[in-house]
């Protein structure tokens, strides 16, 4: 009897330390919503709360009627999310099925040049001077879609080894034995049985490339009109440090300019949203794959 | 693949040889399929390699890398004479070791406090705490910023003036912010880190709790006996993949969510954002590739030395 008092102390303490951390998690997110949808001259006086006095859907108006550049920064984080989501998958596939082949010659090899990019890596400098000067993708989309973000090995490696530990090699043998090509083995026995880690890999590509700001900040240096919603409020952050950090007298008027607090919140919001109506059809694909890729690597 | 071939030497019986040319011949569309990757790492990873030849040059944009003169140590040295090697070394070695501490306890203490749960609740806590995750770094220095800006923020409008604390320049005051990075650090990451302690725990035998639990163990008691010593190779594990990659830091989390902030850089700048700040910012190129030289071969031998003691514990928890 001891054991079922003490278990029931138990679930109430690990409700009571849970439902503090859930509400810590998203209390923030809360606040920057309520903030976005607070009136401005509000905001100003009271400061932010999460009960104000008045409520306004300026800073959404704003954002979706009167600012195009905020809809089309928004319209590119979509086109790079799937453009790269797409080649992505299609050059993780391939490589992880390529290297998953059981009686592959060279196999080793390929497998230890894709595992050695985890290991070293030139750094930020060698590679920006590689796409720069070599590729020429300074203020073009590829400069978006292209460094780093397309492929990487941890992900060809898990994928790798779904593909080891659930589709066994004599289904693939059958199928070469009746006379099928490997595109024909890939496409039609490999790739259906394999759905749930291509979905993982897909989302954790999709992922990276929704929430990416860094290859905007580095390979946009001119062409603002390739800039996605992260590049937008990335820069947002930077002219306002900028501006109140400078002594020029037109530092107060062009601080003038830049959206409000409202509107810089509403676009945070707005950042996040595709992330949070997709989030609870994909967390439990999502946690699959964490636990896939931590038993093994 | 032509290295095997070539391994294969003259020696090779030739029936051998035969049977790899056409082993090699069956695999060519795998190869093909192979090949868009492959370029995709040559490109990406491979090809920038001899750029770091750059740390030991004196660089002019005009010459390019390889036409600018050799100047050995000399990068390196400038970078070891100023404060900044050492103030960067000390912030991502630093943070880390309180992130992989800090880390460790507490998803395991949320992963042992989930498993034990009977509540069908637990599903939910735990897509909710994962949340932060998904979001950006620019997303979340928006969300910090709407607490502690300085004029509007949560802490200084709505509850300092409650309990009667005076207003706080958070931006400006470098003290506070090696406790603000490690709370958003942990903040962000808590759900992601504990879901593999609990896809552990929940691997467990049942069994041995219910023997323990007839044998008249408490929870707790069953926590420390049974829970936590299971869990051990798995901390263990982690902890060490952690510190294989303790030269590197989130390079987002120390360049966004301080703002940017000039006065806090002697508690924000960390090798990573050096390195940026080099290249974006001070355009100081071969300072900057030096720094990233520095972070790759310490980077380097730290994780193989993580993985090389992880071998010894556990071979199939190791990397390679």
């Amino acid at each position: 009897m001891r054991n079922s008092k003490e278990e029931k102390r138990f679930q109430i303490f690990g409700n009571v330390v849970m439902i503090i951390m859930s509400f810590l998690a998203v209390a923030p997110l809360i606040l920057v919503a309520i903030v976005s949808l607070t009136d401005n001259n509000t905001l100003i006086v009271n400061g932010y709360r999460y009960i104000p006095e008045k409520w306004s859907l300026a800073a959404y108006e704003y954002i979706f009627v009167k600012n195009p550049q905020i809809i089309k920064a928004y319209a590119i984080s979509f086109e790079l999310t799937a453009v790269g989501t797409a080649c992505s998958l299609f050059l993780t596939t391939l490589l992880a099925y390529a290297i998953s082949r059981q009686g592959l010659p060279g196999r080793g090899l390929i497998t230890f040049l894709v595992f050695f990019t985890m290991l070293f890596n030139g750094g930020l400098v060698p590679q920006y001077i590689n796409y720069v000067n070599v590729f020429h993708v300074k203020d073009t989309f590829f400069g978006l879609l292209v460094p780093n973000l397309m492929m990487n090995a941890f992900n060809v490696m898990l994928m790798k080894s779904y593909f080891v530990s659930s589709i066994p090699s004599e289904i693939l043998e059958a199928a070469y034995i009746d006379g099928a090509t490997e595109t024909q083995t890939l496409i039609r026995v490999v790739i259906p049985l394999a759905k749930p880690i291509i979905a993982t890999i897909g989302l954790f590509a999709g992922i990276a490339y929704w929430n990416d700001w860094t290859n905007g900040y580095i390979y946009l240096a001119k062409n603002f009109s390739l800039y996605s919603i992260q590049n937008l409020l990335n820069r947002i952050v930077q002219q306002i440090q900028y501006l109140t950090q400078s002594s020029d007298s037109n530092a107060a008027a062009l601080l003038a300019e830049l959206p409000t607090v409202s509107v810089r919140m509403a676009m945070s919001i707005a950042g996040v949203f595709p992330v949070l109506i997709i989030y609870p059809f994909v967390q439990n694909n999502f946690v699959k794959g964490i636990t896939l890729g931590g038993v093994k690597g | 693949m032509s290295a095997k071939m070539k391994n294969a030497g003259p020696a090779a019986v030739r029936p051998q040889q035969k049977k790899l040319a056409k082993r090699i011949k069956r695999f060519f569309p795998v190869y093909i399929m192979a090949l868009p990757g492959l370029t995709y790492l040559f490109i990406n990873n491979y090809m920038p390699l001899p750029g770091l030849a750059l740390a030991f040059k004196k660089y002019s944009t005009k010459k390019g890398i390889w036409g600018s003169p050799w100047i050995g140590l000399k990068n390196f040295r400038y970078l070891f004479r100023t404060q900044d090697a050492w103030i960067i070394t000390r912030n991502t070695i630093g943070y880390n070791l309180a992130f992989i501490i800090l880390t460790v306890v507490l998803a395991v203490a949320v992963a042992i406090i989930l498993s034990e749960m009977t509540t069908k609740w637990k599903k939910v806590y735990q897509s909710v705490i994962l949340l932060p995750h998904f979001l950006s770094m620019v997303i979340v220095s928006y969300l910090v910023y709407a607490f502690l800006s300085a004029e509007h923020g949560y802490f200084n409008c709505v509850i300092f003036p409650a309990l009667g604390i005076k207003e706080i320049a958070w931006y400006n005051e470098p003290k506070y912010w090696p406790f603000i990075l490690v709370f958003v650090h942990i903040w962000k990451g808590i759900g992601y880190s504990c879901i593999i302690y609990l896809s552990t725990i929940l691997g467990f035998d049942r069994e041995i709790y219910e023997a323990a639990a007839i044998d008249g163990a408490s929870k707790l008691k069953q926590i420390s006996t049974i829970t936590l010593p299971l869990l051990r190779p798995t901390i263990i594990m982690m902890v060490l993949l952690a510190i294989g990659r303790i030269f590197y830091s989130d390079f987002g989390l120390f360049y966004q969510v301080p703002q940017r902030s000039g006065i806090l850089l002697p508690v924000t700048q960390t090798i990573d954002t050096y390195v940026y700040r080099g290249l974006l910012e001070r355009n100081d190129m071969p300072a900057s590739t030096a720094a990233g030289v520095y972070q790759s071969a310490v980077g380097f031998i730290l994780v193989m030395s993580a993985n090389l003691i992880v071998r010894r514990i556990d071979k199939d928890s190791a990397l390679f």
